[in-house]
Parts: C-alpha cells; structure tokens; sequence
C-alpha cells in the first residue's frame, strides 16, 4: 500500500503538495519543526496512490514516497 | 642553456611556458600584447591553451577557474586592462588561487598613453580590489629579471596560494634584451589538495568566499593575514647597488632603479658617496633593506615615474627619520641620469659638476 | 515496499535555504537526479552564481566553486579549459546570466564553450529583495520598477535563450518551466539532454528554466504558479528552441 513519509525537518508549509495531490490527503498539520513551520501531514493514507505528484513539487526534499 | 635576443614581453611569455604553466587568458591591450601573441604561437605546441577571452574581466576569470582546477595559469595586461581585473583579483586572493598576473604600465589615468611609467603602484600594493588583500608584487628591471621573476612568481603562487603580480612598464616589455632561458627549478611545493577537479574517490571540495557569519569572516581575516605576515618576514627582496657606505642614498625599482645605477655611478666619480636601493618585491615592501644599515644615511631621494607613490613606503621604512625627496618624471617621460644627479645635489647641497 | 521518491545521491542532505513555495529547490533536485542518473557526480563542477543560488555549493554532491557575480561562465570557462574531461556547469540566476554576466553568456555561446549553463528566471533579483531585473515583465511591480516596469524607461523584457540560440556555438538551447508536474518532467528532460550534449562534447547547451520567488513577487507558493503560468509563459519562448543536427542524434 502506497505512502508518503514526511521529513519534517525538510518541511516549510508551503503547500504545493496539499494543493496537487490528487485525493487531496495532505494537509499542513499542528505540529511545528524546529524552523517554527507547521508542517504537513498526510490525513487518509489508504487513499495513497503512490502518484508521486506531492515530491515532484516539493521545492525542498520534505516527501518520500513508498511503494 | 641558450641565450637569445628577446622583447621583455616575449621573455615572459617564454618563461611561463618553462615554468609549466598551461592556460593563458588574455586580452590585447599595448604595450603587453606580445605576450599573448607570443604564447598564441607557442603554447599550443607546447601541450597548453590560450584563449583570447572576451574582455579583461572574462580573462581573470577564467583563471580563476583554471586555478581552481589546479593548473599553472596566467594572464597579461596594461593599467586599464588590469584596473577591470581588481574585483577578480580580490577573488582570487580571498580563494587563495595561485595566478601570475602580469601589468605593463602604461601612462594613465584614463587612457593614457603608451608610454612607461609607475603610476599603477598604489593599485599593485595597496590592492585596486575590495578588501584586505595583498599581492606578491615583482618588479624587473630588465629582460633577464622580467624572464627569473616570472618564473619565480608561479613557485612564489603555489608556495603561497596567492596572486603574485608582475609589475614592468611600457619601455621594459617593449624593449629586446639578450635573455639566458633557465630551465624551471625543482622546487618542493605544497600538495594542491584544495583543488576542485572532481572528487573521486576523496571527499567534495568547495572553492569560495563568502562569509555571512561575522566569527567565521574574522578568523578568514585572520589567516589571511597572518599568511601576509609569513611573506612580509620571509620574501623581501631588493638590490644594494654601493649602498653600504653611502651617506646619501636613491631608491627607485624597474626602469629608474636601473637608471639610478648610471648615476650612483656617476656620483661615485665625483667622490659623492651615493648609493642605491632597488627594490625587487614591491609588496612586501623591502623595509629591512633600510633598518640594516641605516645610520649612516642623510638623504633619501626616491626616483619615480609618477606622482610619488612608492616614496610613502620609503618614508614609512625609514619612519621619517631622514629627509626623503621625490625626483619624478610622468606621462611617459623618462628621467635623465644627469637631471637627477643634479636633483641630488640642490636637494642636499652637494657640489655636482654639470657634465657628469 | 520500495521507495520510489527521494533525495538523490546528486544531493547532499544539507537542507535548502530558499524561501517556501521558491523553485529553485525543485530545480536542484533535477540537477541532482541528472547528476546520479548519467553517473558523472564524480566528475562535475559546478560553479554558483551570487544570487540565492550563490549559497548551492553546500547543495550538490559534486565539487562546487563560489564565482563573482555574473562571472560563473568565464569561470566554467577556465575549469574546462584546464580539465576538458571533466563535466562543467554553472547554475544562475536571471540577473546574474543575462544582466552583470550577459557578455560572458554571449560568448561561451560563439565559442562553442563544451559546458552546460542552468539560467533560473524569476524575472526578480530575490536575494536583494525584489529589484527588477532585465527579465522582469512589462508592468511588474519591483522595488526598482515601484510603478511597474516602463518599457519606455526600462526596456523590454530581455529573452536570454531566444538570443544565445543565433549563436553557433549553442549546439542546444531550451527554455522550460517548472509549474506543474508534467512541465517539471519536461525540463528534467531538457536539463539531462543539455548534461548529454557536454558528455558528448558538441558544444555549448543552455537550459533556462522559469522559476517562482513567491516572497519578492509578495504572492503565496501556489499563486506564483499560477501567476508564472498567465504572466512570464506567453512572454518567453518556451520549448527547445534550439536542437543542432548533432544533438538530435543523442
């Protein structure tokens, strides 16, 4: 089953991962990094299809993706 | 060893070539351009490149990059040429990249003429560039040091990991000399285990300078310096030319230190008892040449073309202990040995015989 | 499970300083992808621009060297020339290839020069703060073009690759984008082909590549997007503008 692993560290809640994930399951979450950004977080993972879209975006490495 | 007639531009060039040095970026400017013409014909036989760049500021460039890449580079120019080189210049002293620069004087400021004079010595000594910076400075007099020093300014590069520049003029580079083409000597070299040519099987390299945490642009700072210190103790060069018993001393480097040398001459006759220092390195300025044997002395007199500039190093090696006066030609001019004996004496009122 | 996205080996683990949402981040990871896939880490220097690129020498796997503004090309220039075997690259941004360092972008160009230039254009200088830079738009409103940019005061928008293509020593030129998935696969495929060209040793490539800087153009990550879609896409030529006979054949 696909899933997307944040690297939290990476993260800097900019949202073009929430904005061009396809089943819309990444959200930018509660939780803050070391930076003070509130990272994202990936809501209903099952839905997962491994696309790989969100790490094609990500301007900064934040998204592994598994398969 | 052979000995050839040569123009000073051309003895450069052939000496950079016996020193190993392999890429060439420069830019036609007179009175320096045989030295790129020279190696444009040599150098590729040779198993190097020259590459005409687009401007001077390409060429210094370049050789920034073939100086990363751990090869013997140089490049050549005149006063304007090298006044659009400064900022790459500082570059290369803050990456400590080893490069030989040549400049041959020409009149200035703006565009000057072609003519010799040495009114670039500020921008050789103080540094035309940004920042605390220094560069070894060689100064020829003739064709034979234009040939020695060149090929000592790529050990004194390596050995130092840092831009060493000729300093010569119009008169000297265009100028034909018989010249003895000495082969490189073997020196023991430090590693070039700095530089970025691919990193197998080693760990990355970077090349750069810049410095955003103030702590880490200070200890920079620091090194620099202290390398500047390590030269200033180690590398002061100067020729005494009947300067030991002399109560009345010239200074002058280049072209003038070796007109000073008809004088002293002439002075001599006369039972004057004038001598001469000539300074070989302009950065670091020979000081110790003047606290070694310095009671005796009355009289300075520095001969120079241009405004006076090397005078301010002269005064500050002697701290102003003894009168120091500037007998200056500019524009091109070149002084006469006899205009600056007489100098020499209406300065201090010695008796000087006009026909000397 | 297996992984099938993530940093590549053309990277190192230093985490990027860019601005959020800015693409420059999406850019170095191609880079790096193109690095590892042609397995010339080993083999490369890359020289950096100053700009906010001019911090990437800490980014890349491969030996990197800090150039004066404007000067990476003649930089590249020298590294080559001192080691034709070696895979050279310089990585700049608009200002600093097509303003400060335009003569150089010219004549690696006529020369044939075998390096391959990376051109990031964000049509801004990010990191002085949103200065107009010869890309800016026509009407775009930067710290130096306050009432938007004035064609009559302050030219006209300057295309780089559309010019460096007349070149002959330009053996391939392209101008991509990195604003959707499907685009940033393009220019992947642009950056390696020019990456190619250099292994081969055909001549000079230059990839431009149309970038965000979401803090300068004072717009969130996801409305540069699409600003860059509707503004800076019809103003460049995009494509591979630029495919020599000699490179069709890679």
């Amino acid at each position: 089953m696909p899933k997307v692993v944040v690297l939290s560290e990476y993260c800097k809640s900019c949202g073009l991962c929430v904005e061009i994930c396809p089943k819309k399951i990444l959200q930018i979450g509660d939780k803050v990094n070391q930076k003070g950004y509130y990272t994202v977080t990936v809501t209903e993972e099952e839905k997962c299809t491994g696309c790989t879209l969100c790490g094609l975006v990500c301007p900064d490495l934040a998204l592994e993706i598994y398969k | 060893m052979s000995k050839v007639l040569l123009k000073g531009n051309e003895a450069i060039a052939e000496a950079a070539m016996r020193a190993g040095c392999k890429l060439f970026f420069g830019y036609p400017i007179t009175p320096s351009t045989e030295i790129i013409e020279y190696l444009a014909k040599h150098l590729p036989e040779a198993g190097g490149t020259v590459l005409q760049a687009e401007c001077e500021v390409a060429a210094i460039n370049m050789c920034f990059g073939a100086a990363a890449a751990g090869a013997r580079v140089m490049t050549a120019s005149s006063s304007p040429g090298i006044s659009l080189k400064q900022e790459g210049i500082s570059y290369l002293a803050a990456n400590e990249l080893p490069v030989v620069i040549v400049n041959i004087n020409r009149t200035g400021p703006g565009l000057g003429g072609l003519g010799p004079t040495q009114s670039d010595y500020f921008q050789s000594t103080r540094g035309g560039g940004h920042g605390d910076y220094r560069l070894i400075v060689l100064a020829p007099s003739k064709a034979q040091e234009l040939y020695d020093l060149t090929m000592e300014a790529f050990d004194l590069a390596d050995k130092y990991r840092n831009p060493v520049l000729i300093l010569a003029d119009g008169f000297l580079g265009q100028m034909m000399e018989p010249v003895l083409l000495k082969e490189k000597k073997e020196g023991n070299l430090p590693p070039k285990d700095w530089q970025t040519d691919g990193c197998k099987g080693r760990a990355k390299r970077k090349i750069a300078s810049y410095f955003l945490v103030n702590e880490l642009a200070e200890e920079a700072c620091q090194r620099w310096q202290a390398k500047y210190d390590q030269i200033k103790e180690a590398e002061q060069r100067w020729e005494s030319f009947y300067a030991d018993d002399a109560e009345y001393l010239l200074v002058g480097y280049g072209t003038c230190g070796r007109i000073a040398k008809s004088v002293v001459l002439n002075a001599r006759k006369q039972g004057m008892k004038l001598g001469l220092i000539r300074p070989i390195t302009l950065w670091p300025f020979p000081v110790k040449a003047f606290t070694s044997h310095f009671d005796g002395i009355k009289g300075i007199v520095t001969v120079e073309l241009n405004a006076g500039q090397m005078i301010e190093d002269v005064k500050l090696a002697v701290n102003c202990r003894v009168p120091v006066h500037l007998y200056k030609r500019q524009g091109g001019m070149l002084p006469h040995e006899r205009e600056i004996l007489k100098f020499v004496g209406q300065v201090f009122n010695l008796p000087v015989r006009g026909e000397a | 499970m297996q992984k099938v996205f993530g940093r590549p080996k053309g990277l190192t683990e230093i985490p990027f300083h860019y601005c959020p949402g800015c693409t420059h981040g999406i850019i170095h990871r191609l880079i790096g992808e193109v690095l590892e896939e042609l397995n010339i880490i080993e083999d490369t220097i890359g020289v950096a621009p100053v700009g906010c690129a001019g911090f990437s020498l800490d980014f890349f796997s491969c030996d990197f060297v800090g150039a004066a503004h404007g000067r990476a090309q003649a930089v590249a220039t020298g590294i080559k020339r001192a080691l034709p075997d070696r895979i050279v690259f310089t990585y700049q941004g608009d200002g600093d290839i097509a303003a400060i360092g335009t003569s150089h972008a010219i004549h690696v160009a006529a020369r044939g020069e075998k390096i391959t230039s990376i051109m990031v254009n964000n049509a801004i200088y990010g990191m002085t703060g949103g200065q107009m830079a010869p890309t800016t738009l026509t009407g775009q409103v930067t710290t130096t073009s306050p009432y938007g940019r004035d064609n009559g005061v302050a030219g006209f928008p300057l295309d780089l690759p559309k010019a460096i293509a007349t070149f002959d020593g330009a053996v391939y030129v392209a101008s991509v984008s990195v604003d959707s998935p499907k685009n940033i696969l393009q220019a992947k495929k642009a950056i390696k082909k020019a990456f190619r060209v250099q292994q081969a040793g055909l001549g000079f490539a230059l990839v431009s590549i149309l970038s965000t800087c979401p803090t300068n153009w004072g717009m969130s990550p996801v409305d540069s997007l699409k600003w860059l879609q509707e503004k800076m896409i019809p103003v460049y030529q995009m494509g591979e503008i630029k495919v020599a006979e000699e490179v069709k054949g890679l």
